[in-house]
């Protein structure tokens, strides 16, 4: 007899999109808030934001069960370790420069100047890459990677980067939701986005 | 399933195949449970269909359960899995009430666990073949939330399952609004039903509606919703079909 193989995936793609980008004194994150199973819309107000520490925030795309066992598990332990089929971003350190991490599926990570990830990451990465133009890391003497964008400026490319993927991105849209994190605190603010 | 081994010593040994335990397929299931939130609580609607395959073996399923005081439980997907379900939750209430201490688990926290659970044993690639819908009411806020079977949760206004979610949650996107009535609220999940009832093969015409709110559940007696089969079209639905003889008049 045959092996049986399994009739079902232990994964699906919920989809969406991430975006972080780190500045002097802040930093920013944004995520859309739709969430979906193949071609249909699970729902138009899921939150891919998740706080973990005081100046600890993560934000993944992709596969939503696994997302919340990390956030939880990290959460209680305030560790990061990789898991299955999700990837993260953004951070704020203790010298109140703006700290972004991305980490991907199986576990390479880096700390960078700004970043994408998720469904529309493809359609994002390269407008940030033109307009933010962070230095290669592996530059000697090493080079800040942050951007010297203001606060309003990145918000504001933020929200145009979610816009335009959203036109082109089936499973980016609904809502974004931005957070900005300071020294003193974190403010949130929620956008429209097309939900076709 | 044992297979017996010849060993070394001419003697044979008896191994058990251990992959035949875990769940492969579903075998009787049942089809969408669709929810809403309305003015006093959750509206929960299902049919009483248990499918075995495509033949109608159940009609008498109830698919829709209260769970503990605030929270209700409406399950699609396999029955037995269901039944399971209901098992876990009644050990978890019961050991929540036996602290006696005035505390009683809500909705909120019966779906997280159901999250756990779900996302555990598909862990082990031995998941429960369910998509679970569970709403709730307690100290006067409302919840709404839905699990399926690999663990991937989360919460809304409304919610439906299996065919449910391509067919009635166009209609719920469209027509829900905050604060329905409790008239409002079944007028709404009979309009879903109807369509399911047409449109889905595994959905009987018997349905119950489960109302929550703060002073308790109440889950309506089974009921049948009026239908009508007579469009012309019905009538002779192959007359111009590519092929045929009969034209379209």
């Amino acid at each position: 007899m045959t092996k049986q193989h399994a009739n079902w995936s232990p994964y699906d793609n919920n989809g969406g999109t991430c975006v972080a980008i780190a500045g002097s004194d802040y930093c920013v994150i944004a995520a859309d808030t739709r969430m979906s199973t193949g071609y249909s819309i699970l729902s138009r107000d899921y939150s891919k934001i998740h706080k973990l520490a005081d100046r600890a925030v993560l934000s993944s795309s992709g596969f939503q069960a696994d997302v919340k066992a990390l956030q939880k598990v990290l959460k209680s332990r305030h560790l990061i370790y990789q898991h299955q089929h999700n990837k993260q971003m953004s951070w704020l350190d203790e010298e109140g420069k703006g700290c972004v991490f991305t980490y991907d599926a199986v576990g390479s990570y880096e700390r960078v100047g700004y970043g994408a990830q998720g469904s529309g990451s493809t359609l994002i990465m390269p407008f940030l890459d033109n307009q933010l133009k962070s230095p290669s890391p592996l530059l000697l003497p090493k080079q800040d990677s942050n951007t010297p964008l203001s606060e309003a400026e990145a918000v504001d490319l933020v929200k145009t980067v979610f816009a335009s993927a959203t036109e082109r991105d089936i499973y980016t849209g609904d809502k974004l939701e931005i957070m900005i994190l300071k020294a003193d605190g974190i403010k949130t603010e929620l956008m429209d986005l097309r939900k076709d | 399933m044992t297979f017996t081994v010849p060993i070394d010593n001419g003697d044979s040994v008896k191994i058990a195949e251990e992959e035949s335990q875990r769940t492969l397929y579903p075998y009787v299931t049942g089809t969408s449970i669709v929810a809403i939130k309305y003015k006093d609580g959750v509206l929960m609607a299902s049919d009483m269909g248990g499918s075995y395959g495509s033949t109608l073996r159940y009609k008498n399923i109830e698919r829709v359960k209260a769970i503990g005081k605030h929270s209700l439980l409406g399950a699609s997907g396999e029955i037995s899995d269901f039944q399971e379900i209901l098992r876990y939750l009644d050990e978890l209430t019961l050991n929540d009430n036996m602290w006696d201490d005035g505390n009683s688990l809500g909705p909120k926290e019966i779906h997280n666990y159901l999250t756990r659970v779900m996302y555990n044993r598909r862990n082990k690639f031995n998941p429960l073949w369910n998509t679970l819908v569970l709403g709730g009411v307690k100290n006067g806020k409302s919840y709404l939330g839905m699990v399926s079977m690999i663990g991937v949760s989360f919460e809304d206004d409304h919610v439906a399952t299996g065919f449910g979610n391509h067919l009635a949650r166009p209609i719920l996107r469209d027509e829900w609004h905050a604060d329905l009535s409790f008239e409002d609220g079944v007028k709404l999940l009979e309009k879903c039903m109807r369509v399911l009832l047409y449109r889905d093969r595994s959905a009987i015409n018997k349905l119950q509606i489960a109302k929550i709110t703060e002073e308790g559940v109440t889950v309506s007696q089974p009921y049948s919703l009026k239908t009508f089969w007579e469009f012309s079209s019905f009538h002779n639905p192959t007359a111009g079909a590519e092929g045929s003889c009969r034209m379209l008049s």
